[in-house]
């Protein structure tokens, strides 16, 4: 830890757009059929792009020489505020499917409550992010309805997708000391405002597509708010951060 | 690569409110409801469109190429078929 609550958030925000971004981005190329990859490609730059909104913020706020690049390319694993739904592996399309569904449904929310924001830097983003992340929840609804109601095969790899992420969901709704101490000042989104929404959502998309949703009080794996990560985060880092890290400054 | 191949659908654009759809392409998809998000995802991308029509590829039928000649060619001559002897006045432009 070391910024003030309201950089963490910004941080926090902007952490879990890029991490699911570069997830859904090493998609790109490998897609099942090229109509999904674009359309998986789509949200990845989409998400990238909340992302440089959020960090150029935290950057301005922070001052001296950090802009949206040194943040995204120069903080290591313990730095990162995301919360451990995102960085999970993609798996089959199958969990990557249901990781952005369990995401987007949770971000369609939580911008829905953004907009009322104190702050109108973050209301604004919010504003016109939550038009995106409608359609992301969209389309990954239909994939995992499609999906999970499809053939004997396709169900149990959705139900095992579920069972794989279902316990980094209640870390969405735990909020760590910077959250609650903003919410209070009613620039952060109260979690728990949105907790019902999200179950409800959830259960009604995971009924249609017959997958049963883990118990919403069952055990959950927390951390990555504080920046204390699954082992994913650090490979995928190694990945994204190599150019910069060997390169400082380079640009093309 | 596949087994079974998804169905190719037709996808038909309109740019702007009060235009015609215009035919953009094709693309691959299980259904009709995935295909218009394809559409909206491969075709769309850059604001062109304001509206997506898909129809299944194996309902467009279409005149065969090698009748042109008898199909086309015949209206060549036909000049009285095209409003070209009337004076327009300045002002009307597009005609």
């Amino acid at each position: 830890m070391g910024y003030p609550a309201h950089i963490e958030y910004a941080l926090h925000l902007a952490d879990n757009a890029l991490i699911l971004g570069h997830r859904n981005s090493e998609w790109t190329g490998h897609g099942p059929i090229l109509e999904q990859d674009i359309a998986l490609s789509n949200i990845a730059l989409d998400l990238i792009g909340q992302a440089r909104y959020l960090y150029q913020y935290a950057a301005r706020m922070i001052g001296s020489d950090v802009t949206e690049d040194t943040l995204a390319y120069g903080r290591d694993a313990w730095d990162f505020r995301n919360g451990l739904l995102v960085e999970q592996g993609n798996g089959d399309w199958g969990k990557t499917v249901m990781r952005q569904f369990l995401f987007s449904s949770w971000q369609y929310f939580f911008y829905g409550r953004l907009l009322h924001s104190r702050d109108r830097e973050l209301a604004a983003i919010a504003e016109k992010s939550v038009k995106e992340v409608t359609y992301h929840l969209r389309w990954s609804s239909e994939w995992v309805i499609r999906l999970g109601d499809g053939t004997k095969e396709s169900h149990a790899r959705m139900e095992r997708a579920l069972d794989q992420l279902w316990k980094f969901t209640g870390e969405l709704f735990a909020p760590a000391v910077y959250e609650r101490e903003l919410a209070v000042e009613g620039v952060a989104v109260d979690l728990h405002s949105i907790r019902s929404l999200w179950e409800e959502k959830v259960a009604e998309v995971l009924g249609e597509a017959q997958l049963t949703a883990g118990a919403v009080d069952t055990w959950m794996q927390t951390g990555g708010k504080e920046g204390r990560h699954t082992e994913h985060l650090g490979y995928l880092l190694a990945e994204m951060q190599f150019l910069q890290r060997t390169y400082p400054g380079c640009e093309w | 690569m596949h087994e079974q191949q998804w169905p190719l659908w037709e996808v038909f654009i309109r740019s702007k409110q009060g235009l015609d759809h215009k035919h953009a392409g094709s693309l691959h998809a299980a259904d009709a409801a995935m295909a218009i998000e394809n559409a909206r995802d491969v075709y769309t991308r850059r604001m062109e469109g304001v509206s997506i029509w898909v129809v299944e590829s194996k309902y467009i039928h279409a005149s065969n190429p090698d009748e042109a000649a008898s199909l086309y060619d015949p209206a060549n001559d036909k000049v009285y078929r095209h409003p070209t002897f009337y004076d327009l006045p300045d002002e009307l432009k597009h005609m």
